[in-house]
């Protein structure tokens, strides 16, 4: 059965760089979102475009203990998972902008980042669609002897889809080095999660695959998620076992743009109490405070930094031009496939 | 060259590219301890391990995903499905990841996998075991649709298929297993995607067939050479995307007539698609309407006499070729 970690009020033995430098992940991850929202707003990106804001602490504490050969894979709420394995903040702009610079040369846009230089596998939008491929980076880490490990992020409703039980089956059967973490941040989009699956804590359902772990935590806590995971990181490593983490978090703002931050499924005040009681950031820089690691002329420093970084990134974005129609019909094959513009004589 | 089945033929396939190429594994359910539901895998488990030959759970949504997210990192995964009425369950992973991933990425990955196993018609297992599906996935742009109809070809292409660093979608027709052919053993035997074969040579009317229809298609031509003196030219495109259709339009150049053939539904089928290549790029050469021969636009009946009519029999087609050069 699932365990709840308590929450920790050590620093993991980790040195005040390493620390600093998980906050200013997390600030990055929120300034950077709240300057997409402003493009957004401004018609400068469209389509679907899914904040993380007030989930940070999981991304961050996640994926900050990885190795370089390591992988990562998450859904559509990609930007920060893809921020801080260490993508060009510019390069995923320009990809929100639907620019050639765009990581994906424009042709993904927010929900499909990719980064093959730093491992980072996506970006996939089909709610359960990306835990099999997780699945499938697991085995060929196997199949090849190396000691990689893959972790794979996942919403709350995927719990509930038939290929979870497909992959985390299969990772327990084939003993895999993946570590499945549940984002529950209380709605898959508009549905509570107690009206979508019927268990409490979506780790218990770990019981249901012989070696895996199950573990149910504070996703709002940076350092109670870089423990679990840290602990994860090492089933899967020395002992080539698959673990379910199951974060608690929250997210401030719409499902996705286009969906205001509070209305017919959650409250003024169950937002605004969020907000103001368990924000990943304060909560964290709390946590800093009270251990002397940090004043608030470092945290302004930290703001300056990312200021610098979130600019930057939109004027990249700015500048970068569109993708030109000959895009239409590259990246399909690996070479040029002429019937398609040979059905297609008007365009 | 040796006589040997379209299942032999495939297994050698199989064999001399997971020899030469360790990055090769092949992944479906009952494909190692069992052999093989159609024993296409036979003696491969005891040859490669099971790390390249493995038995899934039935689970097909989930052992494709697994193939696309091992294709992502470099490996050249082959997925069986027991027949590709099951792979409807793993569309998702066909049609959205796999078809997609490369375009999605700014062209990132590459996509070295091959979906293979048993397709269209079958003795009497009814609606949801037998149907030929080839022209949804040809429908995708991102997939290659691969649809051999003979040992040979299935040897050739199936190799071919698994070289291509696209995701290929192979049909094999399940009642083709056991036909023979004369098949190349050379381990260097490699037939193109995308290149049509002639596979009788004609004047009067140009028929197109790929996959199990071929056979009928070829007793057709027969009977109609006899009986009415009429020449057919049949073309396999085998291939059916890309499909090589600069050899059809030749040959409907040069016999100004010409039957589609197909396993498959009528409506939005590859007959329709080959009707409309051909009419686009050589209307003016045409000398009649072309006809289409399908299979019934029905769910596959079990009782064998309506399954026997459901799917293009020589009878249907000769009817069509006579049609078509106003013999009747």
């Amino acid at each position: 059965m699932a365990t709840r970690i308590t929450q920790t009020d050590e620093l993991l033995g980790l040195d005040r760089d390493a620390l600093i430098e998980m906050l200013r992940w997390m600030v990055l991850g929120r300034r950077y979102e709240q300057k997409a929202a402003e493009a957004y707003q401004m018609g400068e990106i469209g389509g679907f475009c899914h904040l993380y804001i007030g989930q940070e602490a999981v991304a961050v504490g996640a994926i900050t203990p990885l190795r370089d050969e390591d992988y990562v894979i998450t859904a559509y709420r990609d930007h920060v998972h893809g921020l801080v394995r260490g993508m060009d903040p510019g390069a995923i702009m320009a990809e929100l902008y639907g620019r050639i610079d765009g990581c994906s040369k424009g042709k993904g846009g927010s929900m499909h980042l990719f980064d093959t230089e730093v491992n980072f596998m996506g970006g996939h939008a089909i709610v359960g669609g990306h835990l099999p491929i997780a699945v499938g980076i697991g085995y060929a880490i196997r199949y090849r002897d190396s000691d990689a490990v893959c972790i794979c992020f996942l919403g709350d409703s995927v719990a509930n889809i038939g290929a979870f039980n497909e992959s985390l089956n299969m990772a327990a059967l084939l003993q895999l080095p993946i570590v499945f973490v549940i984002e529950n941040n209380q709605y898959g989009m508009g549905t509570a999660v107690h009206r979508a699956a019927a268990i409490e804590n979506l780790a218990d359902r770990a019981c249901a695959y012989e070696g895996m772990q199950g573990w149910t935590i504070d996703g709002m806590d940076v350092l109670e998620v870089r423990r679990t995971i840290e602990a994860s990181i090492e089933r899967a490593r020395n002992h080539k076992l698959p673990t379910l983490v199951e974060a608690k978090t929250y997210r401030f703002v719409g499902h996705s743009m286009s969906d205001p931050n509070y209305g017919h499924y959650r409250t003024k005040e169950e937002v605004h109490s969020f907000k103001s009681n368990d924000d990943p950031i304060k909560r964290y820089i709390e946590q800093l405070k009270n251990h002397s690691m940090i004043s608030d002329a470092d945290l302004e420093e930290i703001e300056k930094e990312v200021k610098v970084i979130v600019d930057q990134s939109i004027e990249f974005a700015s500048q970068s031009p569109a993708p030109p129609p000959s895009e239409l019909y590259t990246d399909i094959y690996a070479n040029e496939y002429p019937d398609m513009k040979r059905r297609d004589p008007w365009r | 060259m040796a006589v040997i089945t379209y299942r032999e033929a495939l297994n050698q396939a199989l064999r001399e590219e997971m020899k030469r190429d360790p990055d090769i594994f092949l992944m479906g359910e009952e494909v190692g301890a069992y052999q093989g539901a159609y024993k296409v895998s036979r003696g491969l488990l005891e040859e490669f391990g099971e790390w390249r030959v493995r038995d899934m759970p039935i689970a097909e949504l989930g052992f494709t995903g697994l193939g696309v997210g091992a294709a992502m990192v470099g490996l050249r995964p082959i997925i069986e499905y027991m027949t590709w009425s099951f792979a409807l369950l793993a569309i998702d992973g066909i049609v959205n990841a796999a078809a997609k991933m490369r375009y999605m990425s700014g062209g990132q990955f590459k996509m070295p996998i091959t979906f293979r196993g048993p397709s269209g018609a079958a003795n009497q297992v009814a609606a949801t075991h037998s149907q030929a599906l080839d022209s949804w996935y040809a429908h995708v742009p991102g997939l290659k649709v691969v649809a051999p109809a003979t040992a040979r070809d299935a040897k050739g292409l199936l190799k071919s298929a698994i070289r291509d660093d696209d995701a290929v979608v192979f049909l094999e027709g399940e009642l083709l297993y056991g036909t023979k052919d004369d098949v190349p053993e050379d381990e260097d035997f490699l037939i193109p995607l995308g290149v049509s074969e002639v596979k009788r040579p004609g004047t009067d009317i140009t028929m197109v067939v790929h996959s199990r229809p071929l056979h009928s298609a070829l007793q057709a031509a027969k009977i109609v050479e006899e009986e009415d003196g009429i020449s057919v030219e049949v073309i396999d495109p085998r291939t059916l995307r890309p499909m090589d259709i600069d050899t059809i339009l030749d040959s409907v150049r040069k016999t100004n007539r010409c039957v589609v053939v197909e396993e498959g539904w009528p409506v939005a089928g590859i007959g329709a698609q080959v009707v409309d290549d051909i009419q686009r790029e050589a209307f003016d050469y045409l000398d009649a309407p072309i006809a289409r021969v399908t299979g019934a636009d029905a769910p596959d009946p079990y009782a064998q006499n309506l399954e026997q009519i459901a799917f293009p029999q020589a009878e249907y087609i000769v009817n069509a070729i006579r049609h078509t050069c106003y013999r009747e």
